[in-house]
């Protein structure tokens, strides 16, 4: 008897430890005080000696590749749920079970990463939400779940623009679409009607429309409060 | 050392004697004191611009290993390659010579940045090939430390190359070299076009073929910058010049079949400051030409092509500037988002720019209706004659457009192709006469999208003498001579 189609749904568990360094990699936030000034000196001794500039260069190559390195090990994990780990036993119960949705949120995946989930044919489901290093380059690759994926979603991914959004378009099965949040679009409102222009059967979620509106509770409190004089 | 001592000393007394005089009250400030003392000290201490004479901040400096003429992004793609393939940190010196710094005239630019796999030719699929590797982890390569990161709006839609009856068989063979090499291309029959992309209209199409992956376009501007920043990073030197000279020294050698032949090596690259005689003479053990639309002129520079015609001697470098144009339009009922760069039967093109129904395209001329290449003034009747009737009738959409008002072209300009007049393909790798000339040039409208790759096989060849990792043989110089044309069945 074939195995029967539960559908997995799989998500990943959450690494604190990595989203901490990630944001200390692309962050150009100001540092205050004493810290600016380490900081500047820093940056002195890197401009006048070469040993400097070269041991920061080793230094940020090691961070780069630390997130690739989580990835690969990443790829691995995919198949252990949170909270309660399976022995590999059950594990191997599960492979003849197509996987239908795989919720990745929050996850470090990254280009080589979606190797693991691109070859998911029966995926139906798949959650992207809040993940740091999903950009237009791995939208480019989802064309690939195109015949079964009918659930996305990629609300706050903070790399994710418009120009990725656009190779949607090959997911002809999506009925839902979540582009909420997303910090890289240059105009939500506009993104949102272009986007349910392209993917007439899907319903996109995300963008509000009175998005552009300023709403002003105060005046309004205060119209029905104070009485008008006579 | 026993001279900069002195100068210390010296620059010291200066400094006193304009404290005492400053210290009877001024108008300076202790703030202005203390900047001209910093001032003065960074000028002394090393690595500032000293020189007791003159400033010569301005000049290259006397002797460089490499020198690049051109610093477009061919020309920093070399030298951001040498840079990184070095055996030993410092060990090459290369100076990039640009004559204008504002990139005005400069294809890379200008250009529309696009970039596609779908060549005939496997060693250009494979340049594409890794250039778009280069691309998405363009801030792993050109990463530096406390700067940001770069962002290179690539637009991943893909190109849409439609081919008639005749073409179809070409296209077919393409598509499966191309997948061959990794490409990921897939075929489409008219129908499926229209199904795709109703707003084509198929009529004449007989197939079409349509890159899923790792095409479309990005902001070139960007690209040149970041390799900019991070190619002086690495301590590349920048020179502000224009070369007009080569010192070059010869030999008469003989053949194996007895034929005498001159070789000649390139000593000195004399450097013209802009608006100025004053020029600096450069020595140099290795000359690479990726002087764009104008390596034409450089290799005469170099004596390439003083020959009797016929003779290797008299082979030149058959790159040439040839003028074209890109116009923008807007068009409301235009191409939705997942249009992709459209290139017709005809040869026009087109793609959508950012999220206003905005529009870019363009057509190459005909032999007979080439530009003069000498400014770069737009035609706008090339506009209404050529590309627009073709576009039209292809995208009924744009042509709805047309009565009874004509269309609204937004905004236009024009641009140099370095065109190779001989097979439209670069040019790469030493000159079998002029044995320290590189070329790097020629690439005829793909330049952009081969650059990181080529910058690196040139690197190859000029630090291991061999190609490494792509095979560019059939790009080298000597096909000229040979009359050996690597054609492309693609280039629009």
């Amino acid at each position: 008897m074939a195995a029967p189609r539960a559908s997995l749904n799989l998500v990943a568990p959450v690494w604190n430890g990595v989203t901490k360094s990630i944001r200390d990699l692309s962050s150009s936030v100001a540092p205050k005080g004493s810290q600016k000034k380490g900081k500047r000196l820093l940056q002195f001794l890197a401009d006048r000696f070469y040993d400097v500039e070269a041991l920061r260069e080793y230094l940020l190559q090691k961070q780069v590749s630390k997130v690739h390195q989580e990835n690969r090990f990443q790829g691995q994990e995919w198949i252990q749920s949170s909270g309660r780990r399976p022995s590999s036993l059950e594990l191997l119960s599960f492979q003849a079970v197509p996987v239908e949705s795989v919720d990745a949120s929050d996850c470090a995946i990254n280009y080589e990463g979606l190797d693991n989930l691109l070859a998911l044919k029966e995926l139906q489901s798949l959650s992207l939400q809040r993940c740091p290093h999903v950009d237009d380059w791995c939208l480019s690759r989802l064309y690939q779940l195109a015949d079964s994926l009918q659930e996305l979603s990629l609300a706050g991914c903070p790399r994710v623009s418009e120009r990725g959004l656009a190779c949607l378009h090959h997911l002809q099965n999506l009925r839902r679409l979540d582009i909420s949040d997303l910090p890289a679009v240059s105009n939500p409102g506009l993104t949102q009607i272009l986007m349910e222009e392209m993917l007439p059967n899907c319903e996109v979620l995300g963008a509000d429309w009175a998005q552009g509106l300023k709403s002003r509770p105060e005046k309004q409190s205060q119209d029905t409060a104070s009485p008008t004089p006579a | 050392m026993f001279r900069g001592a002195v100068h210390l000393c010296a620059g010291r007394g200066r400094l006193g004697r304009r404290l005492s005089t400053l210290r009877g009250g001024s108008a300076l400030g202790w703030a202005g004191k203390v900047s001209e003392i910093k001032k003065t000290l960074q000028s002394v201490l090393p690595g500032g611009a000293w020189n007791s004479l003159y400033d010569t901040s301005h000049l290259p400096p006397e002797q460089s290993d490499v020198v690049i003429v051109g610093g477009g992004v061919l020309g920093l793609s070399v030298a951001y390659w040498l840079k990184r393939l070095e055996k030993q940190r410092g060990a090459i010196r290369v100076l990039v010579v640009e004559r204008d710094h504002t990139y005005s005239q400069a294809s890379t630019g200008l250009s529309v940045g696009g970039i596609r796999q779908q060549f005939s030719l496997p060693e250009n699929i494979q340049l594409s090939l890794f250039s778009v590797n280069f691309l998405r982890n363009i801030n792993d390569y050109l990463a530096v430390v406390d700067d940001p990161p770069l962002d290179l709006q690539f637009n991943p839609s893909g190109y849409l190359l439609l081919a008639s009856e005749e073409g179809a068989a070409i296209l077919e063979s393409n598509v499966k070299v191309q997948r061959q090499e990794g490409a990921k291309v897939c075929l489409m029959s008219p129908e499926q076009l229209r199904n795709k992309f109703p707003w084509i209209n198929t009529e004449g199409v007989a197939l079409g073929s349509y890159g899923l992956e790792g095409e479309g376009w990005f902001d070139p501007w960007c690209l040149l910058q970041g390799l900019r920043r991070k190619v002086q990073a690495m301590g590349v030197h920048f020179c502000h010049g224009e070369v007009t000279r080569f010192v070059s020294s010869s030999n008469r050698m003989e053949t194996t079949s007895g034929e005498e032949i001159t070789l000649k090596r390139i000593h000195e690259v004399h450097v013209k400051m802009d608006h100025s005689v004053e020029y600096q003479p450069v020595e140099c053990a290795i000359v690479i030409n990726a002087a764009g639309a104008w390596s034409g002129r450089v290799a005469e520079l170099a004596g390439i092509g003083k020959g009797p015609p016929g003779t290797l001697q008299g082979t030149k470098l058959p790159v040439e500037p040839r003028k074209r144009y890109v116009y923008v339009w807007h068009c409301p009922q235009g191409p939705g988002l997942e249009s992709p760069l459209v290139a017709d039967t005809s040869g026009v093109y087109f793609r959508r720019d950012g999220l206003g129904n905005n529009y870019l395209g363009g057509c190459s001329p005909t032999e007979e209706e080439e530009p003069d290449p000498e400014n770069l003034e737009v035609d706008h009747d090339f506009f209404q004659n050529k590309v627009w009737p073709r576009l039209a009738w292809r995208i009924p959409a744009f042509e709805s457009l047309k009565h009874p008002v004509p269309p609204q072209v937004r905004s236009a300009w024009a641009g140099y192709y370095d065109y190779n007049t001989f097979d439209q393909n670069g040019v790469v790798g030493p000159h079998p006469l002029v044995a320290n000339m590189y070329f790097a040039t020629g690439f005829s409208g793909h330049g952009l999208q081969q650059a990181p790759a080529v910058g690196r096989a040139v690197a190859e060849m000029v630090l291991e003498g061999r190609f490494q990792t792509i095979n560019l043989n059939a790009f080298l110089f000597s096909r000229f001579f040979l009359g050996e044309k690597v054609q492309e069945h693609n280039i629009f």
